[in-house]
């Protein structure tokens, strides 16, 4: 291939990567797109006159628009805000850092600042000082994280079992959502089921309209809601179909029925509805944030959501999404800190985008892990989800962070899903609501998303829901179907999360119940980081379990494929090996091991045949061969020289166990050789036989062309490199000191 | 209720009752299968939502105090209530004096943080010309 005049292939290959398929603008700052600063941010500023806020960040009270109002009256308090608003940026971003500034005091101090204050102190936090400021400010201790659990069919079993499968994973809170909004109620009542299959206490979801959603968690078909939206302009509001006032009657509602919910708002959003007004994105969403406390919600979600391709696409974006969510924890809210839209087509991006919040933890580090394949995803894809399950699950070990994640196998995972989907089938069949026949039941079972069923998308479920409305349908309903069909340990738990709600004491900021069904919140687990050897710490136990990934293989694993092959080739040792028998000869030096311990190379070719192709090639030559085992040494330089000395011609062939050779000559350094074949994976029979061939070529005094091995781009290391450790110590067990010994080669007959 | 510690389903799991009087621990799988229990069984009731909200001003945010003390105002308005006076507070939905109704309402329901909420949503949406 050649290039075109003034474009280089290089060019040409990049262009083509996965990460060229994301747009990125330069900064507009009139229409919303600019990270930190805008020059039509406010200069911050506040006016307190008879103990009443007159003018927030450079507006005053006459001209306050609906959320400057609502903050003056509900979130800033006049009797810190000018304590707060006096302390310089510098100050300000430093003590929020600082491990000897208590979170308590920050906290305070928050109370009386404003939203363009806050955004101006978090632009001067670097990503290092930002993941620091995470450690230290969000409300929970111990990380926790949310999941999806929706399918493009709304089929309420799958929905059960993926549930069921989400909480064996550890996930804590579920939400789900629906491509027709008539499934809703179905779907609502499967997941509630499904998730108190594997242990009580998850918290479930249904993201859908705000007046349907606030219904079904009255009746107890959901225990928490989320996507209850804010904007930080008035006019996005106002699209949005809500008021910062409407917005904080909609939280006393779900208090008032011992509901959990959070708030939801991210950087983009406004951009997207085209009334940024040409603030900044952090500066919006300050104001978001605000709104957020001045309404009483004890938490929100945030750090893009919607919006994150727009935050992505200008410099400084995923820089943004942390500081909104660092603000989010200034605000003493429960973090839910997004990750839950694609942020990338390229994986190392989309990885890059999450892995800072995942080492300094939030409340919940997802707000939505898709934890059902990306074609199920009804939020559309998240940026990760179940394809990465395992990739997220290695991460956290290689980390030892908490990910709030563990493996769990099929043995573990089946059995779940199986009582999940019969729960759920049972209650739809007692509540005469819809049937599944036994096959589908299987097939939901072992299903990795919704292509393994036989059900399509149909009018059925969206009926059923309508007559879960209609009927008035509550939780108490699902108890009572459970019980009837003899799912008690299911009963039990799900009448369990109705009992909860007589105490509220989930209605705390950052409040989960864990397996056990104690609750986690800012008041029973309060953050205590002050610095290294504080706050939340992997425990000993924790640190085991998340060691135990799907991939990790034991010595004895990696070395079990050996001793089928055992014996694949007789290597007699006949005493100690001669010196010099004849000059047209090349010797072949065997490691310590080779057909005595290891009995499959890298590459899957035996030991056997790797060495009657070495001397296939030395014999096609006309050469004469022979074979000794070097036993003082495992260095692969060091079993080549020796038998090279031994060599009448001074000419060589090394090898060891798991393949890698090379042809070595007396007069050499012990650690040169004439050529070497390093990446043993990739050293096949032929390899093995061209390499004979010029050995006997070096023995004859030729200058033969080196073997070259078939370019490869693949990660050998990670694939490889556990089993050579372990292939190295059943080496290392052999080795002796003493001269090299004669070996008389014998195939099986 | 006295002196009473957080988490209440912990440290105070037969004390606290629903609206309708009855503890948790009645709330059995028995009971429900009986057709003993009502939704308003499971009803938090007023008076928890107060404690919980002196947990939360303790906890050092009054603003989710004052959230969970309108929580308990409206713990006792029927569920179309309550999301009847939602929808009235979005953009659009209602004039001056409808909002001026349902404050008026909320407060002869004893909901008067609400009424007051409603009153406020009510300035400001005139300020702002939202309604007339």
């Amino acid at each position: 291939m050649e290039g075109t005049p003034g474009r280089s292939l290089r060019s040409a290959f990049l262009e083509d990567g996965a990460v060229s398929r994301d747009v990125v603008v330069p900064e507009y700052p009139e229409l919303g797109l600019i990270a930190f600063a805008s020059p039509h941010d406010p200069e911050p500023s506040i006016r307190v006159e008879d103990g009443r806020i007159v003018e927030i960040d450079g507006t005053p009270e006459a001209e306050f628009d609906l959320i400057d109002a609502f903050l003056a009256a509900h979130a800033i308090d006049p009797t810190v805000a000018e304590e707060a608003m006096g302390i310089d940026d510098l100050s300000w971003a430093r003590m929020i850092v600082s491990t000897d500034v208590p979170r308590t005091d920050v906290l305070r101090l928050v109370e009386g600042a404003t939203p363009g204050k806050l955004a101006r102190v978090l632009s001067l936090l670097s990503p290092l000082e930002l993941m620091q400021a995470m450690a230290k400010m969000r409300a929970r201790r111990t990380p926790s994280i949310q999941g999806h659990v929706t399918n493009r069919i709304d089929h309420p079993l799958l929905i059960a079992a993926d549930a069921a499968s989400a909480v064996a994973l550890g996930f804590r809170e579920l939400e789900t959502t629906v491509p027709v909004l008539r499934d809703a109620p179905l779907v609502a009542l499967a997941l509630l089921i499904g998730s108190q299959v594997p242990a009580p206490g998850a918290l479930t979801q249904c993201a859908i309209e705000e007046r349907l959603e606030l219904e079904l968690g009255m009746r107890g078909l959901t225990t928490y809601a989320e996507t209850v939206s804010v904007y930080g302009t008035e006019r996005v509001f106002l699209d949005g179909d809500d008021t910062p006032w409407s917005k904080a009657f909609l939280a006393a509602s779900y208090a008032s029925r011992g509901l959990k919910m959070r708030f939801t708002s991210g950087s983009g959003a406004e951009v997207l509805m085209g009334a940024a007004e040409g603030k900044s994105m952090l500066y919006l969403e300050a104001r978001c944030l605000a709104v957020t406390r001045a309404a009483g919600s004890q938490g929100t979600q945030n750090g893009g959501i919607d919006g994150i391709n727009v935050t992505g696409s200008v410099p400084n974006g995923m820089r943004e999404i942390l500081a909104e969510n660092v603000l989010a924890a200034l605000y003493g809210l429960e973090t839910c800190t997004g990750n839950d839209t694609q942020m990338s087509a390229s994986d190392i991006r989309r990885t890059a985008h999450t892995l800072p919040l995942l080492l300094a933890g939030s409340d919940f580090l997802f707000s939505g892990f898709g934890s059902i394949p990306t074609y199920d995803n009804a939020f559309g894809p998240s940026n990760f989800n179940a394809e990465d399950i395992d990739d997220y699950m290695m991460i956290q070990r290689d980390w030892g962070f908490e990910g709030a994640l563990r493996s769990r196998d099929d043995a573990t995972l089946l059995p779940l899903r199986r009582r999940a989907a019969e729960a759920c089938r049972a209650v739809l069949e007692e509540l005469e609501l819809l049937t599944f026949d036994d096959a589908e039941v299987e097939r939901v079972v072992h299903a990795h998303g919704s292509l393994d069923v036989a059900q399509e998308q149909t009018d059925d479920t969206a009926t059923a829901g309508d007559a879960v409305i209609e009927r008035g349908i509550t939780a108490l309903d699902v108890v009572r179907a459970l019980a009837a069909r003899g799912f008690d340990v299911e009963a039990e738990r799900v009448l369990e999360m109705t009992r909860q709600r007589l105490f509220g004491d989930h209605l705390q900021t950052s409040a989960i119940f864990d397996e056990e069904m104690r609750v986690l919140s800012a008041l029973t687990d309060p953050n205590d980081y002050t610095g290294p050897g504080t706050g939340y710490r992997v425990s000993p136990e924790r640190q085991t379990e998340i060691a135990r990934v799907r991939q990790e293989r034991t010595h004895a694993d990696l070395l079990a494929e050996q001793a089928p092959h055992a014996g694949c080739v007789t290597l007699q040792e006949t005493g100690p090996a001669a010196a010099k028998v004849r000059p047209d000869e090349v010797v072949i030096g065997v490691s310590p091991a080779f057909a005595k311990e290891v009995w499959l190379t890298l590459s899957g070719v035996t030991v056997g045949e790797a060495l009657r192709q070495l001397l296939a090639g030395i014999e096609e030559e006309g050469v004469h061969a022979r074979v000794v085992r070097v036993t003082h040494s495992l260095d692969l330089g060091m079993v080549g020289w020796t038998a090279a000395t031994l060599s009448g011609s001074g000419v060589a062939l090394g090898i060891q166990g798991k393949g890698t050779s090379l042809i070595h000559r007396a007069d050499l350094p012990v650690l040169a050789n004439l050529e070497l074949l390093s990446v043993a994976p990739l050293i096949g029979p032929e390899h093995f036989r061209a390499l004979g061939r010029n050995a006997a070529r070096h023995a004859k005094g030729g200058k033969p062309a080196p073997v070259i091995l078939p370019e490869s781009s693949a990660a050998m290391g990670p694939r490889y490199h556990a089993k050579v450790v372990a292939l190295i110590t059943r080496e290392s067990a052999c080795l002796e000191p003493g001269p090299a010994r004669a070996v008389e080669v014998s195939w099986p007959s | 209720m006295a002196e009473l510690s957080y988490p209440l389903g912990e440290h105070h799991r037969s004390e606290v009752r629903a609206q309708t009087g009855r503890t948790a621990d009645e709330l059995t799988v028995e009971a429900v299968r009986a057709g003993r229990v009502s939704a308003q069984d499971a009803a938090i009731d007023p008076q928890t939502l107060l404690r919980q909200a002196d947990f939360a001003e303790r906890g050092g945010n009054p603003q989710l105090a004052e959230n969970l003390r309108r929580g308990a105002e409206l713990a006792t308005f029927a569920d179309d209530d309550v999301l009847r006076f939602y929808d009235a507070l979005r953009p659009g939905r209602s004039s001056a004096a409808e909002l001026e109704e349902i404050a008026t309402a909320l407060a002869a329901g004893g909901a008067n943080r609400c009424a007051a909420l409603v009153r406020e949503a009510r300035t400001h949406y005139l300020r702002r010309g939202l309604i007339s």
